[in-house]
Order: C-alpha cells, then structure tokens, then sequence
C-alpha cells in the first residue's frame, strides 16, 4: 500500500484525507482564508479545462449534417442540458443553460476521479515529492476535487450570486427587496421581519445544503473506497486475511460499480438544484 | 474539512468555466442542431410534396391514358365506319358496272339479233324471189313487186 513504514488503518486514512495545501501540513483552523488546497485547486482546474475543451472540440467541429458518435454524444448531453432548462428556467436563458452543461460536466469529472485507483495518483506524487528531496510521508494529495467542502461550496457561493444577480435582474432592485419583505406570508408590517427572515435562512439553507450535499455524498464514498483499500492490504499470507482481500475486490468492484451511478447522480442533482435556484430567481411570488 | 480560499478560487473558476462554455461551447452546437432539424423538417416537407406530386403525376397519366384509349376506338370505329362505307360504295359500283355491263351486252345482243332478223328477212326475200322466177321463169320486177315484198318480208 501508500507508506512505506507500513501505517496502520487510522494513520492511513488521515493521511488520504489530508490535502496539500499553501501550508504544507494540516490546516490548524477550522476558517483560515489564507490558505489554498492546491490539490484540490489543481485537479478541478485541470479537469474542468478537459471538461470545457472536450465540448469546445464538439461544438468546434459540430455540423448540422450527419453527426458522428462523438458529436451525437456530446449533443444528447446538450439536449439533455437544454431541455432541462427550458423545462425549469422561464427567461434568458443563454448564460444559465451553458452554465448548467458546464456544471454536470465539470463536477461529473471532478467525481470520477473517486473511480481512479485510490493510491494511484497519491503514490505518484509521494515519489515525485519525494525525488524532490522532501518526505514522502508528508506527500499529500486528494484527487477528488467534490470531496473538499470548499470546492462544493464555491461553486454553490456561486449558485447564490448568480441567483442574487438575476433576481436583482429580473425583478429590479426595488421588486426584489419588495419580495424579501413580503413573500412568503404576506405583505404587512408585522410581517416584514418574518418574511425577510424567511428569506435569508432559504437563501442560506439553499447554497449550504446545494454545496454540502455534493460534498458528503463524494466524501463519504471516498472514505468507503478507503475502508474497501484497508480490506485488501490485510494480506498477510493467513487464511483470514486471504478472505479479507477477497472480501476487499468483490466490495471493491460492488463499490466501484454503485459510484458510477452516484457521480452521475451527484452530476445531475447538483445541476438540477443550480437550475431550480436559478429558475426560482425567475419567479415572482 | 477545513474552510479556506480555496472556496473563492473554486468560484471564480466555475464562474470562468461557466463563461466559457456560454461563449464557445454551447452556440455552435445549438446552430447545429437546430440547422438539423430544419435541414430534416425541409426533408419531410420535401418527401410529402414529392409524394403528392407522384400521386398527382399518377392521376394525370391515367387520365392521359383513358383520353388515349377513348381517341384510338373513337379513330377505330370512324375507321371501321370509313371502311364499311367504302365497301358500300364499291359493292354499289361494282353492281352499277355489272348492270351497265349487261344493259350493254343485252342491247348489243337485241340489235345483232335484230341485224340478223333483218339479213333473214332480207336473204329470205330474195330465196322467196328468186326460187318465184324459178317456178314463173319469169323476172320478176322488184320495182314492181317492191310492195309486195315488203309486205312479205314483215309478215316473216
């Protein structure tokens, strides 16, 4: 497995957990704004220029003539995309359909790194880090750019400002703090506060649950993939550890079949909810 | 899980990936999808005119068809009527011909007969004489006897 000096389960899982950031050891704080995680940074940049320079290839070669398996699929995407929006966003929608193609293709990336061998790109950065003349043992690296709360939660900031943006667009800065003050219960005086509390606790509730919901459901299955990765380095040459490896490719293999479905899933949810936001925007009460 | 800028990083990021699909991703293939389903509504539009039009060609050539046979027996039963008269008119022509033909004959036969009646009658005058000079021995003045003869010649 990862180290060399053969660490046990919970020294093994700390250290897949702990990501290379501007620091070069853990995070002290819970909130610290000065630092950056440049695994996370690097990996989501990285996949998200694949991501946007795979379309930008489809759509550079696109012809309405007979498409090829690739246009064909790039299109059914688009379609998908497409007709998604119209179904949720009544309005402009020539910035929020590409943005929604962009978030299911982007995070749908970022999630199938959890399908890569776990120690795969770990392993090869401990070696790079290590030629570099540093410890190995300090190597850090997290692949999954979802499975950091800040990479889900910037995105669903995102969301947020986007929806202020149209909300502000839509409904003009005065029919929008009008609506603050009397949606849902009603416009009255006594009301008023009610309502604007309302208002910001859905505000807030949308963009953390939207961020979190990515975030946990990536974490959680990269922390199954972990336990799974235990499993199978309890070879030890005896017949129970035997049975645990065995145990540790079947759930491996279960595991890794089921994400498929989850970083689709994710993908999609998380699309979807940034087009529900972005369509509520749209909507006056 | 730690909190940090990564946050706003990630955001701007998005955002920036975001604008770029917007700008160079979705435009063309949106153009070439919708080209495609004009280029295929044209297509439908074009396989039902072409269909109408066949149906149209279908019609047109049975009804040239029907027009051409009605001609050809309306030509066909002149041509028979044409034929028939002709037959007529030479059945008739021919029978007039024939007629003439004996009309003639019978004319030629009445007056050769009429002829030789007369040549009798002529030569059997002159027998009649001759063979009454025989038994008189005696001319006979044909001036003289000219009444008789005549009388004679028309009672043979």
């Amino acid at each position: 497995m990862a180290a060399e000096h053969a660490p046990n389960a919970s020294e093994y899982i700390v250290h897949h957990l702990t990501h290379l950031n501007s620091l070069g050891h853990k995070q002290a704080k819970l909130v610290d704004w000065s630092v950056f995680h440049l695994d996370t940074l690097f990996w989501s940049v990285t996949l998200g220029l694949i991501a946007i320079l795979i379309l930008a290839r489809a759509a550079s070669k696109a012809t309405s003539g007979v498409p090829g398996r690739f246009q064909a699929a790039v299109e059914i995407l688009v379609e998908m995309v497409e007709s998604q929006s119209k179904s949720i966003v009544h309005g402009d929608r020539s910035f929020i359909a590409p943005l929604a193609l962009t978030v299911f293709v982007w995070i749908f990336f970022m999630n199938a790194m959890d399908l890569l061998p776990l120690d795969l790109l770990p392993n090869i950065w401990a070696a790079v880090y290590g030629a570099a003349g540093h410890d190995p043992s300090h190597a850090y690296m997290r692949v999954v750019p979802t499975a950091d709360l800040n990479a889900t939660l910037g995105m669903s900031l995102g969301v947020l400002i986007l929806c202020l943006w149209y909300s502000v667009k839509i409904k003009g800065f005065g029919g929008w703090m009008h609506e603050l003050f009397t949606a849902p219960f009603g416009s009255h005086p006594v009301l008023y506060p009610i309502n604007f509390a309302m208002q910001m606790i859905e505000f807030v509730a949308k963009t953390v649950s939207h961020g979190m919901r990515l975030f946990g459901n990536m974490y959680a299955g990269e922390l199954i993939f972990m336990l799974i990765a235990l499993m199978g380095a309890a070879w030890a040459g005896t017949v129970g550890s035997g049975l645990l490896w065995v145990g540790g490719v079947v759930a491996g293999t279960i595991w890794a079949i089921f994400h498929i479905l989850i970083i689709t899933l994710q993908a999609f949810i998380f699309m979807m909810l940034t087009l529900v936001y972005i369509g509520q925007a749209h909507e006056s009460h | 899980m730690n909190l940090n800028a990564t946050l706003f990083a990630q955001l701007v990021v998005f955002l920036i990936l975001a604008w770029f699909t917007m700008k160079f991703v979705w435009p063309p293939i949106m153009k070439a999808l919708d080209e495609r389903a004009s280029k295929i509504a044209d297509g439908l539009a074009a396989a039902d005119k072409a269909k109408s039009d066949l149906a149209h060609a279908e019609k047109k050539a049975s009804e040239e068809l029907r027009k051409a046979r009605e001609s050809a027996a309306e030509f066909r039963s002149g041509a028979e009527r044409q034929v028939a008269q002709l037959i007529e008119d030479a059945r008739a022509e021919g029978a007039r011909i024939v007629n003439a033909a004996r009309e003639a004959a019978e004319a030629e036969a009445g007056a050769a007969s009429q002829r030789a009646k007369e040549a009798l009658r002529e030569h059997v005058a002159a027998l009649a004489v001759a063979g009454a000079e025989r038994i008189l021995r005696k001319e006979i003045n044909a001036q003289a006897h000219a009444e008789l003869l005549t009388q004679l010649k028309s009672e043979l």
